[in-house]
């Protein structure tokens, strides 16, 4: 199979970038990956564990970019980060066990180390969306790259006006975080709503999609700036359903996902029409990646 | 507390926009109510003349599955509509409905607005538009749940 790789930095400037930030320390280049220590793990669902990494140094990364996990003799796959920004000693991998790389990655215990490589790619624009509302829409795994953002956000509460996160996952089973979203309903300045696919007798969630959250959902669509992840075909549906409540393109955030590999740019596996999705991404505003989303593969 | 319930239907999503005077019209076809959590609303094979406007609370579709008890369809919430059923014949409730949580809505009576749409086409075609809106809105849905995204995503 071959991989054409097309020069891509003047049609990506074309597209002129909204507000998306990067980080302090931002790895633009290729690195050696550094040797992490595994400090904790915690089976968030069947197939998702959550990574407590301890880098020898204190880390900083903006809410939405990834760092390059690596295990020797197996591979290297890009996991958003999913802790807080402002906790520079203990750095969290959210990962769904799908592969050779990622089921290692699920199997190690404290003790074990990890390479790192990291951060990259652009953020959320969490400080861009001040003053207005914050809807924040995850769907499955979707859900630890935004959780970053919404730390920061509730950090600032005062400065955004409703936040809000809706959260889609398959089956009450597959959620993640449970612990922290009953914590986040307790408040009473965050709105949160969960839905799954499907669910057995006794759940007495709401059963359904996220676009339907969406539309019962309290926010000044004038006024909202949205972050959505999930599987594609999600955040087709919820981008309609934004569009359909009245939120503009240029104020809806998305983080994309396709097959990156070096993470710098170089290789051309994550190539989405003029970008390159570890370089340019993985956060793009809608306006940004529309038309280039629409397009088939062939 | 207000002295009719046209505030309360001109509020709801399913009725923004609508001409006043139909709001007018139809409003002795709405009747107040409130269920607590585990109540039905309906229940699945009994007459259905009657349609739900969910101002508060959750209701839950359910099916009876011999062995496996009641499975939940969909969920509805504030601003969702409770009921297709009275539209068509045999105006039999398909599914039951059943309070997750308290529960406040208009019963709208379908009998009442049918015949107010089939003195007024224009209503009718009005009502028609809205239900259309509403249906295409859950067969979509149902679509994205067969679709099954969750079931193979990638990391992020």
């Amino acid at each position: 199979m071959c991989t054409v790789v097309r020069t891509t930095t003047d049609s990506a400037r074309s597209n002129q970038p909204g507000p998306t930030e990067r980080a302090p320390g931002d790895a633009s280049s290729w690195a050696e990956p550094e040797t992490w220590g595994v400090t904790g793990i915690r089976r968030d669902s069947p197939d998702v564990v959550t990574l407590d990494l301890a880098p020898p140094r204190p880390f900083e990364f903006l809410p939405g970019q990834f760092n390059m996990l690596y295990r020797p003799g197996v591979g290297e796959v890009p996991i958003s980060i999913s802790g807080d920004p402002a906790d520079h000693g203990r750095v969290l991998h959210t990962i769904r066990d799908v592969g050779p790389v990622t089921s290692a990655l699920c199997a190690l215990r404290p003790g074990a180390s990890v390479g790192v490589r990291g951060p990259y790619g652009t953020s959320w624009p969490v400080a861009a969306a001040e003053g207005g509302d914050l809807v924040i829409v995850a769907g499955g795994i979707g859900l630890p790259p935004l959780r970053p953002a919404l730390y920061q956000a509730l950090s600032r509460r005062d400065r955004y006006g409703r936040v809000v996160l809706l959260y889609g996952a398959r089956t009450p089973g597959d959620l993640l975080f449970t612990d922290e979203l009953s914590a986040w309903r307790a408040r009473f300045d965050l709105h949160v709503s969960v839905t799954v696919d499907a669910a057995d007798p006794g759940w007495r969630g709401n059963v359904g999609v996220v676009p339907d959250l969406l539309r019962r959902a309290p926010f000044d669509p004038g006024a909202t700036t949205a972050f959505v992840v999930g599987p594609e075909i999600m955040i087709r549906f919820t981008v309609r359903a934004l569009a359909e409540a009245g939120v503009t393109d240029d104020r809806i955030y998305l983080s994309l996902e396709r097959n990156m590999q070096c993470a710098v740019g170089m290789c051309g596996h994550c190539q989405l029409g003029p970008f390159l999705i570890c370089r340019d991404g993985p956060v793009f505003s809608q306006q940004r990646v529309a038309r280039w989303l629409g397009i088939r593969e062939a | 507390m207000p002295q009719t319930l046209e505030p309360l239907l001109r509020d709801h999503k399913f009725f923004a926009g609508l001409d006043p005077d139909y709001l007018s019209l139809i409003v002795g076809c709405a009747a107040n109510e409130v269920f607590p959590a585990d109540a039905f609303l309906f229940r699945e094979g009994e007459p259905a003349q009657t349609f739900y406007l969910i101002r508060e609370g959750k209701v839950a579709l359910e099916i009876a599955a011999p062995g496996r008890g009641a499975l939940v369809v969909q969920t509805l919430g504030e601003g969702d509509v409770a009921g297709f059923s009275w539209l068509f014949t045999p105006h039999r409730w398909e599914f039951d409905g059943r309070a997750v949580e308290p529960v406040r809505a208009l019963r709208m009576d379908g009998t009442c607005l049918r015949a107010k749409c089939d003195d007024d086409p224009r209503l009718g075609y009005e009502m028609m538009r809205r239900f259309a809106r509403l249906t295409v809105n859950r067969l979509q849905a149902t679509r994205l749940q067969l679709l099954d995204v969750y079931g193979r995503a990638h990391n992020h």
